[in-house]
């Protein structure tokens, strides 16, 4: 197939490979070094998409990251990408991409029926239209227009892709390597900096490639390749392509995004698709150039009508003509070298120019090469439905208020130029106040808040010369306030062309009694006609002017509208832009993809795992796991066909009858030490800690300052000045934070130290009555009858040749043992305990089991200790010390804090004895009462009693024990039930705690 | 994100480090009787102010210590660090 609008020269792109790839089901072919775009422009294809609410067809209107229209959605299934820019996606080989918002397809859409209903869908039609009725929203109206209004298709299998994150450190990063980015670069490497150079594109140089220049006695690329292969072979430089810083943040971290494989033919399948980098900067030196700004007139959004640099662009780097008619439609002098472009291959342009004249060197070049050219005039309207084909054209009349004749000239392109606004994104975003320039009609950054300095363009400064004098001089003192080395390098001499100065008109009047769409936002589908209404409504602030024409909140940020819109709101408001202001400017500057910005942080490297020393028998043994913060427990171990609540509850009934071994690694432990020890426990717990003996524990509860319950465990002492804290799973990490806060900030004067012992302990607890019976094998040496091993006594002791600590202690309500090991033996303890348990009928359990023993007997845990509940709402008022001050004993007198009526825990059965009760239910006096139906508590635990095999539950409830015998109801309105309830003790099992202290 | 130069550590990314409000406030002394707006105070009100904020930081992913930054609040301009038993 033939790529008709192929140049035989020009272009940096390789002839002799030729590329195929498929668009909208079709073969084409293009070259390696095209882009998506230039190869579809290389074979006359502009129509490429449809707009987002019109669904007017579309073409390119620029050549790199600024490009609003074509959006395309690439390959299929898994790998298929939504919205990739085409003007930023590199042809490769079997390259597979389709028009987006299209349907049955791009040339002919019957979406565009709202081009026709256009009158009746202006700025602001969803908010007025569907507000009624309002269920409507929710289910009929949204997915309606979110079918016929948007982009491309997310994909529904996960990404295959692999993607990277890397930080990074530089003295200086230049962004853009352009002129001025080369050239501060070369100075700040030079200097001695430590310089990353980061380009978007693939190829370095910026303007340089396309712009006709000399720098010494090179052309602008012949320096700009040299200057490029100097700074690699620099150890101090890391020069980037493929890459774009999208994000300025706080203390100059720059984020960026670098494309490792998307553009390689057959890539290894090691490589990741995406890198994120992270890159704090010392000094950050942006040189981001400039986006030129299209004109506004009559149907200017037609397939066919492109910047005027792009048009260039392709010429010069990929060797395309974008059509064969061209006219040339501008308002300053840089759009003269796209005419020249064209006449040089042999193209006659026509220009328009909207000013009266202009006398600088390229005007006169353009009138030598014999080029027509139309001053005072502008392009009103345009015609041809999926690709220009004609421009009306009239001469200005003196106010320029309309046209003095019209004339329709074919065609089959427009190139258009509103002038050139520098990208001051980045600047922006790092907090620089920008200022507006009056003379280039755009903003430039100012003042800076961090350490950041914007060069050539993006800096305003539109001329080679200045750029790189700019770029020489910045990098050299920039990189001295680090380096101090003081080696300056010399500025190279230049030449360019002359340019005049612009003429700021850029909005064309409309013919007489003509309304043609106007358009100013091309991805946004935003026109003049939206935002006069907008401001005829009332809406001042342009903030508020973009969020209700929606202007500049496309992907593409507004890159080619917001100052045309800006610029607009001013003349409608007659005010100057710098009193209007600009919207803000935020990250990415580009669009970037989730799987980047997420990088390997997917499934199970989303967070680490932790597992406990036994996890492979557990694994062995058939667990079925759940997470416990970062922990894997052992839910239940499964036998048979057996569901959750069977296991849990052969599990639980073992455990009452004869032994059971529970994993308990994962509880916080936490070793103090120091002679303060006990005074800073005294502190923490709101009981007394001062004459716990050694080798005794005790349980305690902690508050914070506020008077709620922060945690609860025991500790042991172990010897005079040091303890062994142990803290629930949850709060491990949260209580090791609090007590360093109180022992660095608030009594520095304890001499105390805590380390978190987690990790380096195994622990098992073997819980039942049988379990003393089992202790007495595994430690024949210690006397483990009441008197010698007491409740809450601790020994150490070897367990086979392994060191142990032994701690009577119970969280089942059961007689209990606690077994700690170091971490490596684990796996040997627990060994050991199941065998030598096997005669007593040993069953490991489960977190599931753990809960029903925990619950039965009333102990509290994370669903009580809520965040919400204070001590006396627990019936933990026993705890509390009333000889001395704790952390939020103050707090406790407050006023609600001795409510009566205050929820308090309580115990709940079924009346039938036979429905669970699910938890979260809400208990209520009456199940009929109008709805919002007052609630008394809910419940917060739930499950099936091993006990008296019924299903019992714990619940918070107003006034607590006093409704003791009520009979309430239990609703859930998401299970949807109710059901009545009994309130009954929290304590349902062994009340008086005989069974721990047997 | 934030680089906070932890005076034991040096300079390090934001995401070591956890925020542990106004380094100014005090808690009062245990066993002393505290009038009831004093313990408010204490508990729930802090200052909020636009510009310079001394607070505490705790490097968790660290050297595990508490100490002081003095921050801007609305540019998170840091002018120092220092040690608890620094002055800031």
């Amino acid at each position: 197939m033939t790529q008709k609008y192929r140049l035989d020269k020009e272009g940096y792109i390789n002839r002799k490979k030729s590329i195929s790839f498929k668009f909208n089901g079709k073969k084409y072919f293009g070259y390696e070094g095209d882009t998506l775009a230039s190869a579809l422009l290389a074979n006359g294809i502009h129509l490429v998409g449809r707009s987002f609410k019109y669904h007017r067809p579309r073409g390119f209107v620029g050549s790199k990251e600024d490009e609003p229209n074509a959006k395309v959605q690439l390959y299929d299934g898994a790998k298929t990408e939504p919205n990739a820019v085409a003007t930023e996606v590199e042809l490769v080989e079997g390259l597979v991409a389709k028009s987006q918002n299209c349907w049955p397809s791009v040339s002919f859409d019957l979406g565009a029926i709202n081009n026709f209903l256009s009158k009746f869908l202006p700025a602001g039609f969803y908010y007025k239209t569907f507000m009624w009725p309002k269920s409507f929203w929710y289910k009929i109206y949204e997915p309606i227009i979110r079918k016929t209004a948007g982009l491309g298709v997310a994909p529904l299998k996960p990404d295959p892709d692999r993607y990277e994150h890397k930080f990074e450190h530089c003295d200086v990063l230049v962004i853009g390597s352009g002129p001025s980015g080369l050239a501060s670069a070369l100075a700040a490497a030079k200097n001695g900096a430590r310089v990353i150079l980061a380009e978007d594109k693939s190829q370095f140089g910026g303007s340089l490639l396309t712009d006709q220049v000399t720098i010494g006695n090179k052309t602008g690329k012949e320096w700009a390749d040299e200057t490029i292969e100097q700074l690699k072979s620099m150890p101090n430089v890391v020069v980037k392509n493929r890459s774009q810083v999208f994000g300025y943040y706080d203390h100059n971290m720059m984020v960026m995004f670098e494309r490792t494989k998307d553009h390689i033919e057959s890539p290894s399948e090691y490589i990741p698709r995406q890198k994120l980098w992270y890159i704090r900067a010392k000094e950050v030196l942006v040189s981001t150039g400039s986006i030129e700004r299209p004109l506004i007139f009559g149907n200017n959004d037609r397939p066919g009508i492109l910047l005027a640099s792009a048009a260039k662009e392709y010429i010069k780097k990929y060797g395309i003509l974008i059509g064969k008619k061209p006219i040339i439609f501008t308002n300053n002098d840089s759009a003269y070298d796209t005419a020249i472009e064209f006449k040089k291959n042999g193209i006659n342009p026509l220009v328009v120019d909207v000013r009266k004249n202009s006398e600088s060197t390229v005007v006169k070049e353009a009138r030598d090469l014999g080029i027509n050219i139309k001053f005072s005039h502008a392009v009103a309207n345009t015609k041809g439905y999926l690709r220009v084909n004609s421009a009306t054209v009239g001469k200005l009349n003196n106010d320029r208020s309309s046209y003095e004749n019209l004339e329709n000239i074919p065609c089959d392109c427009i190139c258009v130029s509103g002038n050139w606004t520098p990208t001051v994104h980045l600047s922006s975003q790092s907090g620089n106040k920008l200022k507006f320039d009056e003379i280039i009609n755009a903003f430039i950054p100012n003042q800076s808040r961090q350490n950041e300095t914007a060069v050539g363009s993006a800096n305003g400064s539109f001329t080679l010369k200045k750029s790189l004098e700019d770029g020489f001089h910045k990098g050299f003192e920039i990189s001295n306030r680090l380096t101090k080395k003081n080696i300056k390098s010399d500025t190279p001499s230049s030449n360019e062309k002359n340019y005049g100065k612009h003429e700021n008109f850029w909005c064309m009047p409309l013919p007489k009694n003509k309304d043609y769409k106007r358009c100013v936002d091309f991805q946004n589908d935003v026109y003049v006609s939206d935002i006069e209404l907008a401001i005829r409504e009332g809406f001042r602030s342009i903030e508020h002017v973009k969020r209700y024409t929606t202007l500049g909140m496309a992907t593409d940020q507004g890159k080619t509208s917001n100052l045309n819109g800006l610029q607009l709101v001013s003349n409608i408001e007659n005010k100057i832009v710098p009193e209007v202001g600009h919207t803000t400017f935020r990250p990415p500057y580009t669009p970037v993809t989730i799987g980047t910005i997420v990088g390997r942080e997917v499934g199970k490297h989303y967070r680490p795992t932790r597992k406990s020393p036994m996890h492979s028998w557990h694994e062995k043994n058939n667990a079925v796991f759940v997470d416990a913060g970062l922990w894997l427990r052992p839910r239940y171990y499964k036998q048979g066909n057996e569901t959750l609540q069977q296991a849990a509850k052969r599990e639980g009934a073992n455990v009452r009858k004869n032994v059971g071994i529970c994993d308990v690694t994962s509880l916080g432990k936490i070793d103090i030490k120091g002679p303060d020890s006990a005074e800073f426990l005294n502190r923490i717990y709101t009981n007394a800690w001062m004459k716990l003996p050694v080798g005794k524990a005790r349980y305690g509860v902690m508050l914070r300052e506020d008077g709620i319950v922060f945690d609860d465990g025991t500790t042991t002492r172990i010897s005079e000045n040091h303890f062994h804290m142990t803290t629930t799973t949850a709060q491990a990490v949260n209580v090791l934070a609090h007590l360093e806060y109180y022992l660095q900030v608030v009594w520095p004067e304890l001499d105390v130290n805590v380390l978190s012992t987690t990790e380096q302990w195994a622990g098992a607890a073997v819980a039942g009555p049988k379990s003393r019976a089992l202790l007495k094998k595994l430690f024949p040496k210690i006397d483990v009858s009441s008197e010698g091993l007491p409740f809450m006594g601790f020994k150490e002791e070897n367990l086979f040749g392994v060191p142990a600590r032994v701690f009577r202690i119970s969280f089942s309500g059961e007689l209990a043992y606690e077994i700690n090991v170091e971490s490596d033996h684990g796996i040997f303890m627990w060994k050991k305990i199941m065998e030598l348990g096997k005669s007593m009928g040993i069953q490991p359990y489960g977190t599931e089991a753990l809960s029903t023993l925990r619950i039965e007997m009333g102990h509290v845990a994370g669903s009580e200790i809520d965040g919400r509940t204070i001590p006396s709402d627990l019936s933990l008022e026993g705890m509390l010390s009333k000889k001395k001050d704790f952390i939020g004993k103050r707090s406790l007198n407050r006023e609600a804090f001795l409510n009566p009526d205050r929820e308090k825990i309580v115990g709940v059965i079924p009346v039938d004895k036979k429905t669970m009760i699910p938890e979260g239910s809400h208990l209520v006096k009456d199940k009929n009462a109008p709805l919002p139906n007052p609630k008394l508590g809910h419940i917060s635990a739930s499950c099936w009693s091993v006990e008296y095999n019924n299903p019992f539950s714990l619940a918070i409830l107003k006034e607590g024990k006093k409704r003791i015998g009520e009979k309430l109801y239990a609703m859930s309105p998401l299970k949807n039930k109710s059901i009545e309830v009994e309130i009954v003790s929290s304590h349902y099992v062994d009340p008086k705690g005989e069974r721990v202290r047997s | 994100m934030l680089e906070i130069k932890c005076p034991h550590c040096g300079s390090r990314s934001q995401n070591e480090f956890s925020y542990g409000g106004d380094s100014s406030v005090k808690r009062p002394e245990l066993g002393k009787e505290v009038p009831d707006k004093d313990w408010d105070d204490f508990i729930y009100f802090r200052n909020n102010p636009r510009g310079k904020h001394s607070e505490l930081w705790h490097h968790v992913a660290g050297c595990r210590q508490w100490f002081k930054v003095l921050r801007d609040t609305s540019t998170h301009e840091i002018f120092k660090t220092a040690k608890l038993t620094e002055e800031l």
